[in-house]
C-alpha cells in the first residue's frame, strides 16, 4: 500500500475516472476525494460529461448503417469508388481553385455533396442576379424545357409547380456539374424574390435534407436515388424548408 | 465473407459514432467512415494481425487531420436540427456538448471521444496519436477542462435567451 500521505495529483484523478489507476492507490484518491471536495465535483463533473457524450452519441452506433458503408458493397466497388473519389477531388480543385488539392489526393476529399451545394450556390449567387437573361428556356416553354433538360441529363428532370409558394417558374439553363450535366431552374415571386432549383447525379444514393449557407444565401439539399438536389434562395430557412418540400413531394413523386 | 472483413464489419458503428462526434455533420462523418473502410480493405493484405479496432481508429483519426486541413474557406454547413427551437431538454444537451466539442483542437477531441466515448485505454490512444502516455494524458485533461468550462459557460446564456 503506497503512502496515502503522497499528495494525489491531476494525472491520478483522471486516471482513477478512466479505471487507469493501479488498484493499490484507488483507496488512497477515493479517501483524498472524500477531504478535497473541489476535485470531488470535478470527478463528478468528468463522469457527467462522459454519460453526456453518450447519451448524444450512442444512439448514432444503432442506427442502421447506410448501404453505402457496406462491406460486400465496398469491396465489390473498389474502383467506381476510387474514380467517384478522383472526380470529386477534381471538381473540389476546379470549383475551389486550390492548388495542392491534388497533392492531397482523394482521402482528403470533403463530402463530395457538400462541393455539390456550393456549385449550387455559387451559380444560384450568379444568376439571380441577372435581369435580362437569367435562364436559357423561358418557362412559358416548359414541356420544352422539362424535355431538353431530361434528354442532357439523363433523368427525369421536371419543373414543380410552387405556386402554393408564390413562386413562378422564370425557365431554366444546363449548367456542368461534379459528374456530368446539371439542371438549373429559377423561380420568381410576384416581389421579386428568387429561388433556384439545381440537381445533378450525385455519389450519395440518398440522404437527409440538410441546410448549408453561404453569404445571405441558405441552400436545403439532399440526395434521392442517385440524384442531388439543392434549393437555394432566400437565408430564411422557414421560407426555404416550406419551398424545398414542395420541391422534394413532387420529384419524389415524379421518380427522380 | 473471411475473418478479417468480418472484424472490420463490426467495427461500424462504433466508427460511425466517434466520426460523427469528431466531425460533426453526419455525412462527413459518414465520408470518413467510408474512406475508412475503403482504405482498411485495400490494406487486407498488408494487415499482419494485431488489433483490427485500434487500426480503423487509426485511420479515420488521420483521415480527419488531413480533412480538417483542406477545410479553408467552405461555405459553413450545419444539421438542420441545430437551430430547431423546440429541442427537448436532453437535445438540447447534446447540442450543447457537440458545440463544446467543437470548440476543441483536433488532437484533444480525439483523445477525449477515443477515451470517453469509445472506451479506449490512455496506451491504445497513445499508439492511435502516435504520442507519448504523458501527452495523451495532457491532452485529455486539457480537453476535459476546457468543455468543462464551455459547457458551464453556455447553459446559463441558453436560459436567457429562452
Amino acid at each position: 500500500m503506497t503512502d496515502p500521505k503522497i499528495p494525489v495529483t491531476e494525472d491520478e484523478l483522471h486516471a482513477y475516472v478512466d479505471n487507469e489507476l493501479p488498484a493499490e492507490r484507488r483507496g488512497d484518491v477515493e479517501a483524498w476525494l472524500a477531504a478535497h471536495p473541489d476535485d470531488a465535483e470535478r470527478v463528478r463533473s468528468w463522469s457527467a460529461m462522459a454519460e453526456g457524450l453518450r447519451a448524444r452519441y450512442d444512439a448514432v452506433a444503432d442506427e442502421p448503417v447506410p448501404k453505402r458503408l457496406e462491406i460486400e458493397r465496398l469491396v465489390r466497388q473498389p474502383r467506381q469508388w476510387i474514380y467517384g473519389a478522383i472526380a470529386a477531388a477534381l471538381v473540389a480543385f476546379i470549383a475551389g481553385g486550390g492548388v495542392g488539392w491534388l497533392a492531397r489526393g482523394a482521402a482528403a476529399s470533403p463530402s463530395a455533396l457538400q462541393n455539390f451545394t456550393r456549385d449550387a450556390l455559387d451559380a444560384h449567387r450568379l444568376y439571380v442576379v441577372e435581369v435580362r437573361h437569367p435562364v436559357e428556356v423561358p418557362g412559358s416553354e416548359r414541356a420544352h424545357l422539362q424535355q431538353w433538360l431530361t434528354k442532357r441529363c439523363g433523368w427525369d428532370v421536371r419543373a414543380p409547380e410552387l405556386d402554393a409558394t408564390g413562386l413562378k417558374l422564370v425557365g431554366g439553363r444546363l449548367l456542368p456539374g461534379p459528374t456530368g450535366p446539371a439542371s438549373f431552374l429559377m423561380y420568381e415571386s410576384a416581389s421579386g424574390e428568387r429561388f433556384t432549383v439545381y440537381a445533378a447525379r450525385a455519389a450519395a444514393e440518398t440522404t437527409q435534407m440538410r441546410y448549408a449557407n453561404q453569404d445571405n444565401n441558405g441552400a436545403l439539399f439532399w440526395s434521392d436515388r442517385g440524384v442531388g438536389y439543392v434549393v437555394s434562395g432566400s437565408s430564411d430557412r422557414e421560407r426555404l424548408t416550406q419551398v424545398a418540400r414542395l420541391v422534394y413531394d413532387q420529384t419524389e413523386k415524379s421518380g427522380g | 465473407m473471411n475473418a478479417f472483413r468480418q472484424s472490420v464489419e463490426a467495427m461500424i458503428p462504433a466508427l460511425r459514432r466517434y466520426a460523427r462526434a469528431l466531425a460533426r455533420d453526419a455525412d462527413v462523418a459518414d465520408d470518413l467512415v467510408q474512406d475508412t473502410l475503403v482504405r482498411a480493405l485495400r490494406s487486407e493484405r498488408l494487415f499482419l494481425g494485431g488489433d483490427v479496432r485500434n487500426w480503423l481508429y487509426a485511420i479515420l483519426t488521420n483521415l480527419n487531420k488531413n480533412r480538417r486541413r483542406s477545410l479553408a474557406r467552405r461555405p459553413q454547413f450545419m444539421p438542420l436540427l441545430d437551430n430547431n427551437p423546440d429541442a427537448s431538454g436532453t437535445e438540447a444537451e447534446g447540442r450543447d456538448i457537440a458545440r463544446a466539442l467543437a470548440t476543441l483542437v483536433e488532437e484533444q477531441r480525439s483523445v477525449l471521444l477515443l477515451v470517453m466515448l469509445e472506451g479506449l485505454s490512455y496506451r491504445e490512444v497513445s499508439d492511435i496519436q502516435g504520442v507519448p502516455i504523458g501527452t495523451v494524458m495532457s491532452r485529455l485533461a486539457r480537453a476535459r477542462a476546457h468543455v468543462k468550462a464551455v459547457l458551464e459557460g453556455e447553459r446559463p446564456a441558453l436560459r436567457r435567451v429562452k
